[in-house]
């Protein structure tokens, strides 16, 4: 029990900072300019594929440092010839917009790499376990993804909180157009901070790639995931973004490893329920095999009880 | 007196021109057959009508209703799944269903979960409805692949049509047979959604999409007016799913997914959402596109994203939208003085599109075609990807149309304006 309870916590752990890094731009660029961006998974699966075809040519250390930039100059692009050409007219135009930019990258990325997954591989100096507990060992290409996202949340943090530029982006958040009076060139702030979001999401996508796999449905996998985090969190709310990361990892990790169903549940408790009848489904089905849906269940329960999310301040 | 002859005079008219398109219709559609008697013709004719029926309601609720829904297909789903339950359990029974009454029990179906997610959805609008909407359809296209005694798992839920009660020796064994009943459905709910449209209860939803606080104002409750559209979305979607059901025969989780949920967003915002006619015609121009195009092409999807990002970009009114614009020129008889700035700009867009077009191919058969294989066969000729030459040729072409569209589109859009105002004045 408390080897399964470690792993599940560990690999929640490791899921839960990814789906932060995927979250963190999403939640900024939306307190910002009030845009659910459909297409960040889609600039997460750009990271990935960026960076496999980058480490066939120069291996994947340099990928690592080059394939986000990339992302986040392409994201850079789609704000500023896309999105500002659509704003005015209002935001569910921009929602319409992010989610044909999301159809268009899926289908790109099919153009030029194909529609079989990649065989995007952890590198070579990574591959090893790290340690091993009970038999079960800890792959130590994991513990690199947790150091990476723990660095980046590290110095988000430290970027918004301690720094100039982080001043004018948290006051371009809450009172962009006070900032435009104070001389600033807000459409560029957005257009910076959409591309740095952009660029996070591609880095999660390079580090995410070996592990979850690198293929053209990457990002309908993940991407409505990320929703459900920014919402549960809180849209705009950073903190919330990293409190719901970590729920939904743990809770989708642990809902993995439990093989239990209400059938079981109620024959503990001496309640022997048919297993031939409509409804058998409905207590056969297990809690692993349930995990899917428990995010979106949490989704829409949050948005009708709560829908300023947990630590949001206002409304979506 | 004669002010009132002439009134009755033009309400005549109006009353014929009204019901003379309707009519209209309907001799078209009984004749389509004759005219397209090929069984591919009248499979796409088939997909097309449901996806007329499916498109027009989503309307409802983006165009009419102000309510971006990404789980529209759950309504369309739902209901064919469960007008497919009741076709197999009440096909050869003695409680016989008229297959022709089928669509009604996947409408219902579809206006009772509308009611049940639409109660606590419909409370907002804007994001929060996009993204609860969204929950929904990630929640129900999930369930599917888990609850395999009633969405059959992957392979889905069949039936068979013919197995229903007879009418007028109607057993549906012929697909031209399926056709006149989903024309006849799809004239019905067409006139019925139109004239929902009409209806107070449609007029204040667009009220309520245009300002719900001034609506408030008025008496009417926002969520009240959300959520009867919101219901009347769902009913008219789940016809269009039992529609679907008897049409294949099978309903599978495909028919519930956000692909589906998707595509009936994109069929709706091509044609044009601010019209009622727009989303008849992107379902049109999608099944079309779906059908024809995927035999010549393997990208044929990226070219839809990309005619739904340029609508998006460039013209948001779809292309319902840009006939309507034409209105006023036409009106004042100056259309023919556009034929040739248009021509011009048609002929540079047509140049430019052979160019991107022959770019795409020539990646798709470099990036994913067995190894070995270079040569492509495109526009009538076939092109080596492995040489220079045809990719600068296409790129040229490209490149250059791009370029020249640059300065004849604004020519095309001054012609426009002139047509256009003068028209107005005119009519002043």
């Amino acid at each position: 029990m408390f080897e399964l309870v470690f792993f599940s916590l560990l690999n929640g752990l490791v899921f839960g900072m990814l789906l932060f890094l995927l979250s963190s731009g999403l939640t900024l660029i939306f307190g910002m300019m009030g845009v659910l961006n459909f297409a960040h998974a889609g600039f997460y699966m750009l990271g990935a594929y960026f960076a496999f075809t980058l480490t066939g040519h120069i291996g994947f250390w340099p990928a690592l440092v080059l394939a986000p930039p990339l992302v986040g100059v392409a994201g850079a692009l789609v704000e500023r010839h896309g999105l500002r050409r659509v704003h005015r007219f209002g935001h569910v135009a921009e929602l319409i917009f992010t989610f044909g930019v999301a159809v268009l990258i899926e289908e790109i990325v099919q153009l030029v790499w194909g529609r079989v997954a990649k065989s995007y591989e952890v590198p070579a100096l990574l591959d090893f376990p790290l340690f091993t507990l009970f038999e079960t060992s800890f792959p130590a290409y994991k513990s690199f993804m947790l150091l990476i996202s723990v660095g980046i949340f590290v110095f988000l943090f430290l970027v918004l909180t301690r720094t100039r530029a982080g001043l004018i982006i948290q006051a371009s958040l809450t009172h962009p157009s006070m900032v435009g009076m104070l001389g600033h060139n807000v459409p560029r702030v957005f257009m910076v901070v959409f591309g740095i979001g952009s660029a996070l999401a591609g880095l999660a996508g390079v580090i995410a790639g070996p592990v979850l796999g690198t293929f053209p449905g990457m990002a309908q996998v993940l991407g409505s995931i990320v929703f459900v985090v920014v919402v549960i969190g809180g849209l705009g709310s950073l903190a919330g973004a990293f409190v719901a990361s970590l729920l939904i990892g743990v809770l989708q990790t642990f809902a993995v490893a439990l093989n239990y169903s209400l059938k079981d549940a109620a024959a503990a408790l001496g309640i022997g329920l048919a297993a031939q009848s409509a409804f058998a489904d409905l207590w056969t089905v297990t809690i692993a095999q349930v995990a899917p849906i428990l995010p979106y269940l949490l989704l829409v329960l949050i948005l009708v009880v709560r829908p300023m999310g947990l630590f949001g301040t206002r409304e979506t | 007196m004669s002010v009132a002859i002439a009134t009755a005079a033009r309400s005549t008219a109006a009353g014929a021109r009204r019901y003379g398109l309707w009519i209209t219709t309907a001799l078209l559609l009984a004749g389509l057959p004759q005219a397209f008697a090929s069984p591919i013709a009248i499979a796409v004719l088939n997909k097309m009508g449901i996806a007329i029926i499916f498109a027009l309601s989503y309307n409802m609720l983006l165009g009419q209703g102000g309510m971006l829904s990404f789980g529209h297909a759950v309504y369309f789903g739902l209901g064919g799944f469960i007008a497919m339950h009741a076709l197999r359990l009440l096909g050869g029974g003695p409680a016989a269903l008229p297959v022709p009454l089928l669509p009604l029990v996947g409408g219902l179906a579809g206006l009772a979960f509308g009611a049940l997610f639409g109660s606590f959805s419909t409370n907002r609008a804007g994001t929060v409805f996009a993204m609860i909407s969204l929950g929904i359809g990630e929640l129900i296209a999930s369930s599917s692949l888990i609850f395999k005694g009633f969405f059959g798992g992957e392979e889905g839920i069949s039936g068979n049509r013919t197995r229903g009660l007879a009418i007028a020796g109607l057993n549906f064994a012929t697909d031209v047979q399926v056709y006149y009943l989903i024309a006849a459905w799809a004239l019905l709910a067409t006139a019925l959604m139109y004239a929902f449209s009409r209806t107070p209860v449609g007029r204040m939803a667009n009220a309520v999409r245009d300002n719900p606080e001034r609506a408030e104002f008025v008496g009417y409750s926002q969520r009240t007016v959300r959520f009867v559209s919101f219901c009347a979305g769902g009913f008219f979607a789940g016809i269009a799913g039992g529609l679907l059901a008897v049409n294949y025969e099978i309903v599978t989780e495909e028919t519930v997914n956000l692909v589906t949920s998707g595509n009936v967003l994109v069929m709706a915002y091509i044609g044009g959402v601010g019209y009622f006619v727009g989303p008849i015609i992107g379902a049109i121009i999608f099944t079309l596109l779906q059908s024809l195009l995927s035999d010549y092409t393997e990208i044929w999807l990226l070219y839809l994203g990309i005619l739904f990002l340029a609508t998006v970009l460039f013209v948001p009114t779809g292309f319902a939208g840009v006939l309507m614009m034409h209105e006023p020129a036409r009106r004042a008889g100056r259309l023919h003085r556009l034929a040739l700035p248009y021509l011009a700009a048609g002929a540079v867009a047509l140049g430019t599109a052979v160019g991107v077009v022959g770019l795409l191919e020539m990646v798709h058969v470099w990036s994913s075609a067995a190894t070995g294989r270079t040569r492509l066969r495109i526009f009538w000729t076939s092109v080596d990807v492995a040489r220079a030459a045809p990719w600068l040729v296409f790129a040229a072409l490209a490149v250059g149309g791009v370029l020249a569209l640059r300065r004849v589109a604004p020519r095309a859009a001054a012609a426009f304006g002139e047509a256009t105002d003068r028209g107005q004045g005119a009519a002043r």
